[in-house]
């Protein structure tokens, strides 16, 4: 089983703090990777909110080539953080090329655009990318957005982070999710590894996806560029949360609705039973059928824990005013916020999505049979 | 037969016969039940003499002939009076006496049943045991990773949706302008398919619709029934009951005027109208109710002269192409009734139902496709049709899915699958493997005949004179005397046994797949067999 973290903090905080979350809840883990998210930038990455950042893992050759690609399109590195790993080699991480992330000013023919256009044209040049990077097996890209890092790497958590050098002061975040690896399903592959992030939505999910299949298919034809990739059947989730938030533009509540939609006899007394019998079935093949416990993130900034409809699957959400933390096991929670008031603790139920936000004062329980905020 | 008659081609021996009577002397006592009930009078009375042969050691005088006289229970070898093996002679024995036996080989009967140039109609399935569907293995279960569900006690919800399911985004947007959406029924993923009233004896029909209404109203089980051909007695269609049927418009529109004429009158809408233009078990017929069967009150209900031969068209008549007629009927029917209801169209299985389907994704009212597969019943048909014809179901039901998938729609046009599901007694393994492979629900009819009224049909041909009005359990037969055989109510309670039981075996399918909240359609991952070239054709996994 995974382990996940998340949180969100008023001041920039190092994900050093996530990674020893992580490590209090090691027992059990097998080490097999570690994903991190990291949103809202502290540190030098705050002057340039704008500028979105690449992060991924680069060959020699990969680093030309990226380069060569990026000035065509009219990219510029407005400032780089350089990742220098030990040279000797650490057991259980592999050795691989630099680790990348660079912020970029936009090409000037993309002045005046469309903050939408922006933004498709981000994810369209993250798959270049990735496409790119697959062929020669030169490049990994993680992401590409402003305000956005994410670094992903084999082995134990507290080791890459030491290998990594994550510890340091122009790394920080106000979000970090993180999430350490247990491999269970599939051959270890980077892309696998949780979070997973499109256009700003970001997940990170424990437990098997049963409806993989189904909802894979849904996807992809639904003929979405960014809708790609699955190398984890959790992956979908990211997708989900894109499809359900952008395309039919429904709040963060809805979400629920979508991947475990109510009963039948609970469905029949909801206020908004018309709507929501009509979302059920439209998108039934999207319905996840668990066990799993889900953590994302929204390009507000907003943080969410939703559980399906089995609740088999751990997931707690403690802190204070100014600092939330969302964690799978509550000793990952005691161990980064072990002064919080205990009793505000909150562990969703397979009717609830907690939900942080912005602001960062409370926890919010949208609750599956109370009224939707639609825009009807 | 007299050992002095003359030989002729056509002359049969009881060993030609499919089925050989076993009388044993020593028990039978003569009561006459056997001969009485033999639905095609192929046993009678028979007077028997029998030589004796009386030799003396001693004297020769003492030898000599004698010859005993007794009765007894012969076999015909005529041809129309063939045995069909239904065994009802066994039934009604009192002490066992008789009973018939199946041939070993090939029975010479089938080089010569088609005296007068006429070739041999029956009923029933196409006579092959063999079933692709019970072969498949469900796979993936849930173990360490995910915990697998507890069948007994989880909650499950196995509905299915019957109707045109827009995608979401246009849904959404049709919501919030109240623009038309189409109607979709929320059902259960086991539907009763077309078995019309004519072709099923009154007490027959009557049990299937009480047994219905009990699992709607008792169980919550929203089970549908479907009407076959032949409209239904014109109470049902005033009645509140009518939302449980699907009524069927097939191509000879028998019995439709008195629909058409009800639809003001009628306080509930129909579960959804069900356009044949196909059966698995004879593609490129219509439907046939033989003459035997065409007493007072089907010919009333259907609108037609008494005692004459209702074969239906093999498609609907029109003076345009298939597209159009597909497109104008659904359309018609929709209209019909202010397009409340759901109107699909039923095919055989067949290298062209791709053809159909790609037709029925550009027509917004077209709300499903039923596809009956190559081992569906029916009630009369060309024994060529039967056995010969058809598509088998799985790869039709894979390769229909994969394309609804490619082109986006999977959620949008549900197919429901028939012909074949539970064959050889396997109904929630078979369902369960054709909904992962793309169905959204089965369609059943032979299986409910035989687990709900006693039907002995087999593919070994066994009975299988439905067609003839003489069934000798009263399921598909007009005549008082046999269908009084039948108590309806007992079919009602067949019918809830069934679903019942196949509910929790599905759900038993299920658990394991950690999949509660919906049906598995699709789910391909959970399925393999243990034939490499039946795993590549349906893309699912080879395991030996």
């Amino acid at each position: 089983m995974c382990r996940l973290f998340a949180l969100t903090s008023k001041d920039p905080v190092s994900p050093m703090e996530a990674i020893n979350a992580l490590n209090v809840m090691k027992e059990g883990h097998d080490g097999s990777g570690v994903g991190l998210l990291l949103k809202d930038l502290g540190g030098p990455f705050e002057e340039m909110k704008e500028a979105p950042i690449l992060s991924g893992i680069f060959t020699e050759e990969g680093i030309r080539r990226l380069d060569l690609f990026m000035m065509n399109q009219g990219f510029m590195t407005k400032y780089k953080v350089s990742i220098k790993v030990p040279k000797t080699k650490m057991f259980g991480i592999p050795r691989r090329g630099l680790y990348l992330i660079r912020a970029y000013e936009y090409p000037e023919t993309w002045d005046g655009l469309a903050k939408e256009e922006i933004e498709e044209r981000l994810m369209d040049t993250r798959l270049k990318i990735r496409e790119m990077g697959e062929e020669n097996r030169d490049m990994i890209v993680f992401s590409f957005w402003p305000d956005t890092i994410m670094i992903k790497e084999l082995g134990d958590p507290m080791d890459v982070a030491h290998y990594l050098g994550l510890d340091r002061k122009d790394l920080k975040a106000r979000i970090i999710m993180a999430q350490g690896r247990q491999n269970t399903n599939y051959a270890i592959n980077l892309y696998a590894c949780h979070p997973f992030f499109i256009k700003g939505f970001s997940t990170m999910t424990n437990g098997e996806n049963t409806a993989f299949i189904p909802i894979k298919n849904f996807l992809l034809s639904r003929e979405y560029p960014g809708y790609t990739g699955y190398q984890s059947d959790s992956e979908v989730f990211a997708h989900i949360l894109h499809y359900t938030m952008e395309t039919l533009g429904l709040g963060i509540d809805a979400y629920k609705h979508v991947i475990t939609p109510l009963q039948e006899n609970d469905l029949k007394q909801h206020p908004d039973v018309a709507f929501l019998t009509h979302l059920k079935r439209s998108c039934r093949q999207l319905i996840i059928d668990g066990p799993n416990c889900v953590i994302g993130t929204l390009p507000d900034n907003t943080l969410f824990m939703a559980q399906d409809r089995k609740k088999l699957r751990p997931g707690v959400v403690g802190g204070r005013p100014g600092l939330f933390a969302f964690s799978s096991e509550v000793c990952g929670l005691d161990a980064i916020i072990p002064d919080r008031d205990k009793s505000f603790d909150i562990q969703p139920m397979h009717l609830d999505t907690a939900i942080v936000s912005p602001d960062r004062q409370e926890v919010k329980i949208c609750r599956q049979t109370e009224p939707l905020n639609l825009p009807l | 037969m007299s050992s002095n008659r003359t030989i002729k081609p056509s002359s049969l021996s009881l060993k030609d016969l499919p089925w050989q009577i076993d009388w044993k002397k020593d028990r039978c006592t003569l009561c006459g039940q056997c001969t009485a009930v033999c639905p095609v009078q192929a046993i009678e009375l028979a007077v028997f003499r029998k030589r004796n042969l009386v030799t003396s050691i001693h004297r020769v005088e003492d030898n000599r002939s004698t010859f005993d006289t007794f009765y007894g229970i012969k076999q015909k070898t005529t041809i129309a009076e063939a045995c069909i093996g239904c065994a009802m002679c066994s039934m009604v024995c009192p002490n066992d006496a008789i009973e018939p036996n199946p041939h070993p080989g090939t029975p010479k009967l089938k080089f010569h049943v088609n005296q007068g140039g006429e070739p041999r109609k029956r009923g029933g399935r196409r006579n092959s045991t063999e079933s692709l569907l019970d072969r498949i293995k469900f796979i993936r279960i849930s173990m360490l990773t995910d915990p697998a569900l507890d069948a007994g006690r989880h909650e499950f919800e196995m509905r299915t949706l019957l109707g045109r399911v827009l995608p979401p985004k246009e849904n959404m947007a049709r919501l919030k302008t109240h623009g038309w959406i189409p109607p979709v029924r929320e059902i259960y993923p086991l539907i009763i398919g077309g078995m019309s009233f004519g072709a099923l004896s009154p007490t027959m029909w009557e049990g299937l619709q009480m047994g219905v209404a009990y699992l709607n109203e008792e169980l919550n089980m929203p089970v549908r029934i479907s009407t076959g051909e032949g409209g239904c007695p014109p109470r049902l269609l005033r009645s509140r009951f009518l939302k449980y049927v699907i009524l069927q418009i097939a191509s000879g529109y028998f019995g439709w005027d008195e629909i058409i004429h009800a639809i003001p009158h009628m306080k509930e809408d129909p579960c959804a109208i069900e356009i044949k233009y196909g059966q698995g078990a004879k593609p490129g017929d219509g439907g046939l109710l033989m003459w035997h069967k065409v007493n007072k009150l089907i010919a009333a209900i259907r609108g037609v002269p008494q005692g004459i031969s209702l074969p239906s068209p093999p498609t609907h008549q029109t003076q345009y192409s298939i597209e159009e007629s597909v497109a104008k009927m659904i359309q018609s029917m929709s209209m019909a009734w202010g397009f409340r209801v759901p109107v699909y169209p039923k095919i055989s299985a067949s290298s062209t139902s791709l053809a159909v389907l790609n037709n029925l994704t550009r027509n917004e009212f077209a709300a499903g496709l039923a596809i009956d597969g190559e081992d569906g019943g029916t009630g009369a048909a060309y024994a060529v049709s039967v056995d010969h014809m058809g598509h088998p179901i799985a790869s039709c039901i894979r390769d229909n899915y994969l394309n609804l998938v490619k082109i986006g729609k999977q959620n949008e046009i549900p197919i429901f699958a028939g012909g074949g599901i539970g064959k050889n007694g396997n109904i929630a393994a078979n369902a369960a493997a054709l909904i992962m492979l793309g169905a959204s629900g089965v369609q059943i009819g032979k299986y409910v005949m035989q687990a709900a009224a006693g039907c002995i049909g087999t593919e070994n041909d066994r009975c299988n004179v439905c067609n003839l009005g003489i069934c000798p359990k009263g399921i598909t037969s007009q005549d008082p005397r046999l269908y009084r055989r039948l108590d309806p109510e007992a079919v009602a309670q067949r019918v809830v046994d069934l679903f019942v039981s196949f509910d929790t075996e599905l759900k038993k399918i299920v658990a394991p797949l950690g999949r509660s909240t919906s049906l598995p359609i699709g789910m391909s991952d959970a399925l393999g067999i243990d034939d490499r070239d039946v795993a590549e054709r349906l893309n699912i996994k080879y395991v030996v």
